[in-house]
């Protein structure tokens, strides 16, 4: 049977298993909302901005394991979800994005509402296509998902003319799809397996470092196993937390720039360095030149780009990390060889040393409310056990920090671009996926306002998500770098005329609160959590001169860090 | 390449986000014509082409890359050159043309238009031997490039 273009679209989407496509309507898509309108299966949430679609797909996509879709029109739209798709990429986040296109004898005519989405889009997408004849339309389809989803995760953009949209085709959704140009690697080389098991199994002082690539994965109960029967310290990137307990004893807490102290030490002085589903960003090795100077490095990365990109490593892994750590696993059982016990003893007891610095300790004795209090406070009164989407910021850092993530999946936050305005419209989707969930948004006052528009898309769709708003009336990051290294000069970090935000998110139709003394923070999570199936906004009054510690400085090395 | 459009301006769009340097870049269809081929010649140190090496081979549009200068191999590269060329000087040019293994293409009665084909630095010496001749217009087509020996780059 022929169907036009935009039915056929839905078709394809449900056929893929969609389940939530995020999207707002235009000119360019008109003749795909009549389609979606006619059409059981597929939910539609209508944001209110693009941008607030793409974040809030991507909050989806990193909960489950399944890709985020997005709909938008031409031009503005395409514009507007520019900032959620390089936010997307950045992080390795599988989502497709269809753009609305201007009728194809229109393009190259700057007609109205006409964008090169293409071109736009191109260095922040893992691939994008442009459909021409409705008749490649399903085919290319099933080529964006297969490509969003396999080998590297990333973004992928379709765009796709308004008569595309319209003109007939014979549908046929194909079961499997080969591209001659796109053969992602799955396993690992076994000699390399072998070889890396060999010198972890050699090392006096071993340590394991992680990253986002184990959660997008699904690596983290493989990851876990070999931790344990190794005994080895543990570290994950902001990117990679809770693909290890981090109430686990192994765990040494997270590395980089605001990492701990035991972290960052034992990366700088190991002997043997286990990297794995990571990519030795700047934020995490500081100084190049004077990252883990004594060790030999193994990587495990599905991507050959990262191995060797910013550090030579000396066993290189090129496989997908749950089938890759599933190998060593089984290398190691092979092997008669144990880990050297007294070493690795000796080296927990220096470990064990660094620990007792409790780097992350605060004082939370006076009258106003410590930052690092709150999340500790909203670990304790959500048993550990919420999702929690963040914006970018010292708030980031804080809730990486105290919020002890014994599972995958659970923190979701914009490690690579660093968006601000991602928390809010991520928790949406984190929500729609789980909808029985606890899932708390921490955010600042600067970053919330960033989207806040989607507080409006929380009522449509009942999204009871509890937003912490850790306000200390600055953007904390920028007035924290000026404090260290701008002399105190505080340029533009002061935000002057804030909204009164309970009676904003009272406007909104929600319920606001305000929280000023340590001793209410406790009762106010009660109360908030007890309100299941409200948002609550909860502004919390926060100490302005709180710093996000430990810090190495920009070109310091990991064991250079700034400790309070 | 997929003989696709886009597939130049992914390439040239990664090299100049990435920062890496293009020295030359020829691209055409070849006798597949789903498929088109690149010669492209860059600089870098072994870490900096090892990166590029890589990033090319992400691109999906990119079906097959080898790195040429790994083994033996034949470059190759078009120019014309437009010359003035008057008087007595007419025959020097001819003979100039004749020890290059150029041909001259277009002659009119105050211009030589030359075609040189060999590799980059043949191009570049005949041109330091027009020291003297004014040169009016040149243009070069990029290196193209193909390995020595029996095997070939196919899928």
């Amino acid at each position: 049977m022929e169907l036009t273009g935009a039915d056929i679209l839905v078709e394809c989407l449900k056929k893929e298993g969609v389940e939530f496509v995020f999207g707002y309507p235009g000119g360019a898509v008109l003749h795909i909302y009549d389609a979606l309108y006619n059409q059981k299966g597929l939910n539609h949430i209508l944001v209110r901005h693009e941008q607030g679609a793409t974040h809030a797909a991507d909050g989806y996509a990193r909960s489950t394991d399944k890709p985020g879709v997005v709909l938008v029109t031409s031009g503005p739209g395409a514009t507007n979800a520019v900032t959620g798709i390089a936010t997307a990429y950045m992080d390795s986040i599988p989502m497709v994005v269809i753009t609305g296109q201007v009728p194809t004898p229109l393009i190259g005519n700057d007609a109205f509402q006409e964008v090169d989405s293409v071109g736009i889009t191109r260095p922040c997408v893992k691939h994008n296509f442009l459909v021409k004849d409705v008749k490649d339309l399903a085919l290319t389809l099933k080529k964006a998902f297969y490509v969003a989803t396999t080998g590297r995760p990333g973004p992928v953009v379709v765009d796709i003319p308004k008569d595309v949209t319209q003109h007939k085709a014979e549908f046929h959704y194909p079961e499997k799809v080969e591209m001659r140009s796109y053969n992602p690697v799955v396993r690992g080389h076994v000699g390399q397996v072998k070889r890396a098991v060999k010198l972890m199994l050699s090392a006096k002082r071993p340590m394991i470092y992680t990253g986002g690539g184990v959660i997008l994965g699904d690596g983290s109960t493989e990851l876990t196993e070999l931790t344990r029967r190794l005994g080895y310290p543990i570290t994950n990137t902001l990117m990679g937390l809770g693909a290890y307990p981090a109430t686990d004893k192994q765990f040494v807490g997270m590395l980089g720039m605001h990492g701990t102290y035991e972290a960052n030490m034992a990366m700088h002085h190991c002997d043997v360095l286990i990297a794995i589903g990571a990519r030795f960003d700047d934020r995490v090795t500081g100084n190049i030149e004077k990252f883990c100077p004594t060790a030999k490095i193994v990587h495990v990365d599905i991507d050959p780009a990262s191995i060797s990109k910013n550090i030579k490593v000396d066993v290189p892994i090129v496989g997908c990390v749950k089938n890759v750590l599933e190998d060593m696993i089984r290398v190691l059982a092979e092997l008669e060889q144990q880990p050297d016990r007294e070493a690795l003893a000796d080296w927990w007891k220096q470990i064990e040393e660094w620990r007792e610095t409790d780097c992350l300790k605060y004082d939370d004795s006076g009258e106003l409310i410590k930052p690092q209090m709150v999340i500790a406070k909203l670990y304790e009164a959500t048993n550990g056990d919420a999702y929690v989407t963040s914006d970018v910021g010292q708030h980031q850092m804080w809730a990486a920090q105290y919020y002890k993530f014994d599972k995958p999946r659970r923190w979701i936050n914009s490690g690579g671009l660093g968006t601000m305005g991602f928390g809010l419209p991520a928790a949406m989707g984190v929500q729609f996926a789980h909808p029985e969930a606890t899932v708390a948004c921490v955010t600042g006052e600067g970053s919330v306002q960033m989207c806040i528009q989607e507080l409006s898309t929380c009522l449509q769709y009942g999204l009871p998500i509890k937003i912490v708003n850790l306000n200390n009336r600055y953007l904390g990051m920028v007035r924290q770098w000026q404090q260290f290294f701008y002399d105190g000069r505080y340029s533009m970090s002061y935000m002057d005329a804030l909204p009164d935000f309970v009676k904003l998110a009272e406007a909104y139709g929600h319920v606001g609160m305000n929280i000023e003394r340590p001793e209410d923070v406790e009762p106010a999570f009660k109360e908030a959590l007890g309100m299941k199936n409200r948002l609550v906004f909860m502004n919390f009054i926060t100490d302005q001169t709180e710093n996000v510690y430990p810090m190495i400085p920009a070109g310091a090395g990991l064991n250079e860090m700034i400790l309070v | 390449m997929e003989n696709e459009a886009g597939a130049l301006s992914r390439v040239a769009g990664l090299f100049s986000a990435r920062g890496y340097n293009i020295e030359s870049l020829t691209v055409a269809p070849t006798e597949d014509a789903s498929l088109s081929r690149m010669t492209l010649v860059t600089r870098g140190s072994d870490e900096i082409l090892e990166q590029i090496t890589k990033q090319l081979n992400k691109l999906v549009d990119v079906v097959k890359l080898l790195d040429l200068t790994e083994g033996p191999h034949i470059e190759r590269e078009m120019m014309l050159v437009k010359v003035h060329a008057v008087g007595e000087h007419r025959h020097e040019l001819k003979r100039l043309a004749d020890i290059f293994r150029g041909r001259i293409v277009d002659v009119t009665p105050h211009t030589y238009t030359i075609e040189l084909t060999g590799a980059g630095d043949k191009l570049d010496a005949f041109i330091e031997a027009l020291a003297g001749t004014t040169i009016l217009e040149t243009v070069r087509s990029g290196v193209s490039g193909i390995s020595r020996g029996e095997k070939s780059l196919r899928l």
